[in-house]
């Protein structure tokens, strides 16, 4: 994940994940618990060097949860959910995008670091 | 002391004489089997050191003799006569005459110099208004209103400068310093030069032109009075105020068992320290207890006397196979390889003092330990024997009541044994005599103290005022210092003060130049944020 200055945009490599939400009573939910938030501390973020990285990220993922199926790791740092941009977001902010009672079904662009290793790797050996 | 010894502690009163001479010889005889601790000191002091002055040696040595079973062995040593003198007493007595004459010469040439220049400077000013109405009455203008204030104003100016003068000069003195006052020789100067110099305008332009304005006279000597306070104030900054603010740490450290404090004091002359020092000395430190040294110099005694060096060769005939005390220069260079050759020995051999050292510690402090809680239960049950009789109770049986003298005389046979053991291991006997330990028994009876408030003073070793005389020996002392002794301390002077048991190191350090700023901080500037850590399921 590379270093966020602000004002200059943000490259990274993201992967589209479709989570179909389970609905439980009377609640939708989406099996996994997020943290961080711009209103957060990130000096306690475990899942990335850049400890001032205020994204949002994957802490848990319910086994066998909606999450889970749909292929979202621990550690992934959310990007986009929706349309909506989750790298600049409160915590309470990002919480409610994910849960809107009327939409079933939400897409995430995520990106983790195994995958910009994957492209640096092949990339390489394309060379 | 033993069941036989009950009446020793009242044959100590009744006559001496009588009972000395059989108490001597049973006593004598109890010492040498006495236990192995109490034969290796004596070992140790008859070989004491040679660099040590020939006037120590009789002065351990007394104090050895006298240590064990008081009442019992004092007279076996010197005869059966109760005004003997010790060989340490003469010694003393001889010393004491030799230099009483040039220190009381010095000490009373100061006083009388003090002496004189006081009244110099006292009837000065009562002189300078006197004079003109001796001299030239008639001339005289009349001492108007403004004049005779001043006169009132002189009284008591000369009244506070009295006062003041006694305070601070005319204190009994508290040491003899080997060189003269530095700052109070000044200040002397300083004062003779001042009145001399007044004399001399007073003598040249008032006596000689018989000046008649009064006034102007009696002002002139108001002006002195005025100075002379002025130059006691002088006094005062240079004498009192200017060594309080510290400026230096000091550390002293006993030569012969490391006992050190730190002190700090102002800026003062090398001499004055060393008198404030020992003033401190004789209130904070321990006693100086000789016999506790006994240990290590009979292990340092062991070390050199196991190897014996022989010359097998036979290559210097003219020098001894031994002795370092040979001026043969052949001797010397033998002398060299004998010693390099001890060392090589014993580093080589397999040396088990350490172990022999350790194991002889641990039994000592276990000893000491079981003495002490002997000690303890025996003092304990002592007190209970006696109470305080009440105010009702004083109707009866008047033939039992006692004082306090007499109260501690019954009780103290009971407890004396294990008082006197208890002494013996820790190596105290000779500094506790058996007159000072009833007096602070007797003390404790009439303070109302606990036996443990009684025990206090011989379980720990006090400072060596709270002892008797004869211990504090050291009443000459030598300071032996580089620089000169009316020179200011320094960062990094050392000295060191000596008597004729042990020695004093003093070292000096400055109380460094400390540099502060200041940094302000605005009330409204202390804000605070929560660390926040959410995590939320979605």
């Amino acid at each position: 994940m590379s270093k966020y200055i602000p004002g200059q945009p943000l490259t990274a490599v993201v992967e589209r994940i479709e989570i179909q939400k389970l609905r439980q009573g009377d609640n939708l939910i989406l099996g996994f618990s997020i943290g961080g938030g711009i209103d957060q501390d990130p000096g306690q973020n475990p899942f990335t060097n850049d400890k001032t990285d205020k994204g949002i990220y994957v802490t848990r993922i319910s086994e066998n949860g909606p999450a889970d199926v749909a292929g979202l790791r621990e550690g992934d740092k959310i990007m986009q959910v929706n349309g909506w941009d989750m790298t600049m977001v409160t915590h309470d902010k990002a919480r409610k995008t994910l849960t809107k009672k009327n939409q079933d079904v939400v897409r995430l662009l995520v990106t983790r670091r195994s995958l910009e290793e994957a492209v640096k790797q092949s990339m390489g050996k394309k060379q | 002391m033993d069941t036989e010894s009950t009446y020793s502690g009242y044959s100590y009163y009744s006559g001496r004489s009588r009972g000395s001479h059989r108490h001597g010889e049973r006593s004598r005889d109890r010492h040498k089997s006495r236990g192995k601790d109490s034969r290796s000191e004596k070992s140790v002091t008859i070989t004491a050191p040679p660099a040590e002055p020939l006037l120590a040696d009789p002065a351990v040595r007394g104090e050895q003799v006298q240590d064990d079973n008081w009442g019992e062995t004092t007279t076996a040593v010197t005869g059966t006569s109760e005004h003997s003198l010790s060989q340490e007493d003469v010694v003393r007595i001889t010393k004491d005459l030799e230099e009483s004459v040039g220190l009381d010469c010095r000490r009373y040439l100061g006083l009388a110099l003090a002496v004189v220049l006081g009244l110099l400077v006292f009837l000065t000013p009562l002189a300078f208004l006197a004079l003109p109405h001796l001299l030239w009455p008639e001339k005289l203008q009349s001492c108007g209103t403004a004049c005779e204030g001043l006169f009132i104003s002189v009284a008591f100016k000369l009244l506070i400068l009295l006062l003041a003068v006694w305070a601070l000069f005319f204190r009994p003195p508290r040491a003899g310093l080997p060189r003269v006052f530095v700052f109070r020789a000044l200040l002397a100067v300083l004062v003779l030069l001042f009145v001399a110099s007044y004399w001399l305008f007073y003598g040249v332009r008032i006596l000689d032109s018989q000046d008649e304005n009064y006034q102007g006279i009696v002002q002139y000597a108001v002006s002195l009075v005025d100075a002379l306070l002025f130059i006691h104030y002088l006094a005062i900054v240079l004498l009192e105020l200017r060594q309080l603010q510290p400026c230096f740490s000091v550390c002293v450290a006993r030569s012969t068992d490391g006992e050190a404090r730190h002190y700090n004091l102002g800026q003062l002359s090398i001499q004055r320290a060393a008198l404030a020092i020992l003033e401190r000395y004789y209130c904070d430190f321990p006693v100086h207890n000789p016999a506790l040294l006994s240990a290590s110099k009979s292990r340092a005694a062991k070390h050199l006397a196991g190897l014996k060096v022989y010359n097998v060769d036979g290559e210097f005939p003219e020098a001894p196979a031994e002795g370092p005390g040979n001026n043969a220069a052949a001797a010397a260079g033998m002398v060299q390889s004998q010693s390099r050759a001890m060392i090589a020995a014993t580093a080589r051999r397999r040396d088990t003092s350490h172990n022999e050292l350790y194991y002889e510690e641990a039994e000592h402090e276990r000893r000491v330990r079981k003495r002490k809680s002997r000690l303890v239960v025996a003092v304990e049950e002592a007190f209970t024997h006696i109470k305080r009789m009440q105010e009702e109770e004083q109707k009866k049986a008047p033939g039992d009541v006692m004082d306090p003298r007499e109260a501690a005389q019954a009780i103290f046979p009971s407890m004396a044994r294990a008082l006197q053991k208890y002494l013996r291991t820790t190596k105290q006997q000779h500094c506790h005599s058996m007159e000072s330990i009833q007096q602070h028994l007797a003390f404790c009876i009439t303070n109302n103290m606990t036996p443990k408030a009684f025990l206090e003073c011989y379980l720990t070793p006090g400072p060596t005022l709270q002892y008797g005389r004869d211990h504090w020996l050291a009443r000459k002392w030598t300071l032996i210092s580089e620089a000169s002794v009316t020179s200011g301390l320094k960062d990094g002077s050392t000295f060191a003060l000596r008597c004729l048991d042990f020695g004093l190191v003093v070292t000096t350090k400055r109380i460094p130049y400390i540099q502060m700023s200041e940094e302000y901080i605005d009330p409204k500037s202390h804000k605070f944020v929560l660390r926040l850590q959410s995590e939320t399921s979605v």
